[in-house]
């Protein structure tokens, strides 16, 4: 009996052959354009792809990457990192969080650092690894430092309702879900007149086809319709970018804006509909959540519903939690950066002073990070 | 560098690298230790020297033991400068519970791979310490090595090398990670846990012309070709398809977002030889069941001095770079 093995779901989308086929088909399109065409990948997940595959070295000039701010991790200001270093130093507490998130700098230092000096700071894999933790310190208050898009919120949402479920007293939320329509709107809205050149306008968008699993591509709608911006939803082999990439380049020699998915296998129009169920249930929007190099994008955060408010840490903790403005680093372009105005190597702290090891600014802390992704793997053209 | 130390800084990485030099380089400075080799050459370069401690959790695991370990650890870095293992230490710190059982088990897998090196223990050390100053038991132990083969040296990788690597990359680290508490992976995948000496001494005795010689532990064989590549000033491009990795490594890779090339390896090892007898050297390591994936994966050039290129099938090009940041708990 044949079973499916891992590597069939992913060998042939790194198959080189049809890597190079793309690149000729996409080379062929390109000799029909006239100007440079930018196209933001939206999603870390995404720039992570074109680094490491070393994907922009096989395209025309005439195609420009803009690295996107869609990185849970790099967008955490330093406001929200210093609440989670400070509900770490509470007593008989546990911080849970997702991976990098440990990495971030905050005012004091990361969690990492408040971890070095004694805190209870771990990081899980799933949300759910939360109730056994709850189970095995029964006396402690286990809060889940929640982050990420539209792709983990339904995890955060899925482990409030067992904890609602089964009673469970121990288990608290800090939420930081944030969504990604609305800081693509932001990106096109806040461009002023003069900057919207053809050098730095935003001429199509990849979607990230995670988000649209959970969110449907229809959330995208608004981008062909309202802005005339095509977006093709694509999934992160090399092979699904190179193929957005070409669906991208032929929309817009045959001078169509349209919401395409190229991650057929497994984003639809409506999305997981039971997933958006359980977030609504769950989640409000908050008017404005800020972002690190972006400053506050109107209704882009999420948070928990008041009916719930017996679960969040942000309620529970008011009293310890620090609520000042923090500017992002001077010298950081972040901001920049993530607006397309910029690349990693124009900063003048990139690779000096900002390093993945002791990062500035948010686009070097997590490997999904523009800054990180470029001092990693090189920009080898 | 942060106040505190913290866990990064034992990755074998950057931040590790960074508190060597700016610790205990600054203040034990000297002629021999920054050469920064696996093992120190002294005696006039007759004997090789080196020590390891070992806190490897979980003690046992899918391919060996804490016991298995701490010695193949000590000997592989002997035999990596051209050594023989001989005479070696053995010192233990036991948690206060714990089972006798279990540590004489350690200790006859010790026994074991000691006889495989041809080396013996001929001194030691226990102490018990109380309940939560250690996790379990850490030994420590030291060898001395006579060297068989002088001038094996990471310092000296030139343009007329090729670059091997003795079998497939990353089982150790990947094994450590999906035996962890809370990782519920069921899989076929060992540890590739073993002592080296046999696969080298037959590379000696067949007049291998050897370069340069590193077991890829912490780091993995991205830390081996770094170190290399900024010791020899020259650039490695590694043709990232001959990379042989196991379908069972390449898929935690890919769950939990991992190079191969990052992860610890305890029993494989990267090798520089004169290019006209890397063929010569594949055949040789491909005869033993440790060196069966055994394969050349790089070439030396000067294209970018210092730094390591990985060459993709599809014709692009990007930097393999050290590891940063917390990558594993304990592996070794």
């Amino acid at each position: 009996m044949s079973s499916l093995q891992l590597k069939d779901l992913y060998d042939g989308f790194r198959n080189p052959d049809v890597i190079k086929s793309f690149q000729k088909l996409i080379a062929r399109e390109a000799e029909k354009l006239n100007r440079t065409v930018n196209i933001m990948e939206v999603c870390g997940g995404h720039t992570h792809t074109i680094m490491k595959y070393g994907l922009a070295q096989l395209l025309p000039s005439t195609i420009n990457f803009i690295h996107g701010p869609g990185c849970p991790v790099c967008i955490m200001p330093k406001e929200r990192v210093d609440h989670a270093y400070a509900l770490s130093q509470q007593s008989d507490l546990i911080l849970l969080t997702l991976g990098d998130m440990i990495k971030v700098p905050g005012s004091h230092g990361s969690l990492q650092d408040a971890r070095a000096k004694g805190a209870d700071v771990r990081f899980v894999y799933s949300p759910m690894d939360a109730l056994k933790i709850a189970e095995e310190n029964p006396d402690k208050k286990i809060i889940f430092f929640a982050i990420g898009f539209e792709t983990t919120t339904p995890m955060s949402a899925a482990l409030l309702d067992v904890v609602i479920k089964r009673g469970i007293k121990n288990i608290f939320f800090h939420i930081n879900h944030v969504t990604v329509p609305e800081v693509m709107k932001e990106l096109i809205d806040s461009r002023d007149e003069h900057v919207n050149s053809y050098d730095h306008r935003i001429d199509a968008f990849i979607g990230p086809a995670h988000v649209s699993v959970i969110s449907g591509s229809k959330i995208y709608e608004i981008f062909p319709k309202h802005y005339g911006i095509p977006v093709v939803v694509s999934g992160f082999e090399p092979v699904d970018v190179m193929e957005a990439i070409y669906m991208i380049i032929k929309q817009f020699n045959e001078g169509r804006s349209d919401l395409e998915i190229q991650y057929k296998r497994l984003v639809t129009h409506e999305g997981n509909l039971k997933a958006q169920a359980l977030i609504e249930h769950y989640f409000e929007k908050v008017d404005l959540f800020k972002w690190r190099g972006m400053g506050n994008v109107p209704n882009s955060g999420l948070k928990l519903r008041d009916e719930f408010a017996l679960y969040d840490a942000e309620v529970l903790y008011k009293e310890v939690l620090p609520y000042e403005e923090i500017d992002d680093h001077k010298l950081c372009i972040c901001g920049d950066i993530l607006r397309g105005f910029a690349k990693p190597q124009e900063c003048s702290v990139f690779g000096t002073a900002c390093k993945p090891s002791s990062p500035l600014g948010s686009c070097m802390v997590s490997s999904e990070g523009a800054c990180a992704a470029y001092y990693k793997y090189g920009n080898l053209l | 560098m942060t106040k505190n130390i913290v866990l990064a800084q034992g990755n074998g990485g950057e931040e590790n690298a960074e508190l060597i030099s700016k610790i205990f380089y600054k203040h034990f400075k000297n002629e021999i230790l920054e050469k920064s080799e696996d093992a120190a050459i002294i005696d006039g370069g007759r004997l090789a020297f080196t020590t390891d401690s070992f806190t490897v959790s979980p003690i046992f695991f899918d391919g060996g033991d804490i016991g298995k370990l701490s010695i193949c650890g000590t000997c592989n870095d002997l035999v990596m400068m051209g050594a023989k293992p001989t005479y070696m230490t053995c010192a233990v710190i036991v948690e206060e519970g714990f089972p006798v059982s279990d540590l004489e088990k350690i200790v006859r897998s010790m026994k074991k791979e000691l006889d495989i090196n041809g080396a013996m223990i001929v001194c030691g050390d226990t102490k018990v310490v109380p309940r939560g100053a250690v996790d379990k038991i850490f030994i420590n132990t030291t060898g001395v090595g006579v060297v068989q083969k002088s001038g094996i040296s990471s310092n000296c990788v030139s343009t007329s090398d090729t670059i091997l690597i003795s079998n497939q990359i990353g089982k150790h680290g990947a094994t450590i990670f999906a035996n962890r508490e809370g990782m519920e992976f069921s899989s076929a995948l060992q540890s590739d846990c073993t002592s080296l000496w046999p696969l080298v001494e037959k590379l000696l005795s067949e007049g291998v012309a050897i370069t340069a010689m590193r077991d890829a532990t912490r780091g993995g064989v991205a830390a081996v070709l770094n170190e290399w590549a900024k010791q020899s000033k020259v650039c490695i491009e590694v043709n990232e398809e001959t990379l042989p990795v196991s379908d069972e490594v390449r898929g935690i890779c890919e769950i939990l977002g991992f190079e191969a090339y990052n992860l610890a390896n305890e029993g494989t090892f990267v090798l520089a030889v004169k290019s006209e007898d890397a063929q010569k050297a594949v055949e040789i390591l491909q005869g033993f069941e440790e060196g069966h994936h055994a394969a050349i994966i790089a070439e030396v050039t000067h294209q970018y001095d210092g730094r390591v290129v990985l060459l993709s099938p599809w014709g692009s090009k990007r930097f393999m770079d050290l590891p940063t940041g917390e990558l594993l708990p304990r592996i070794c």
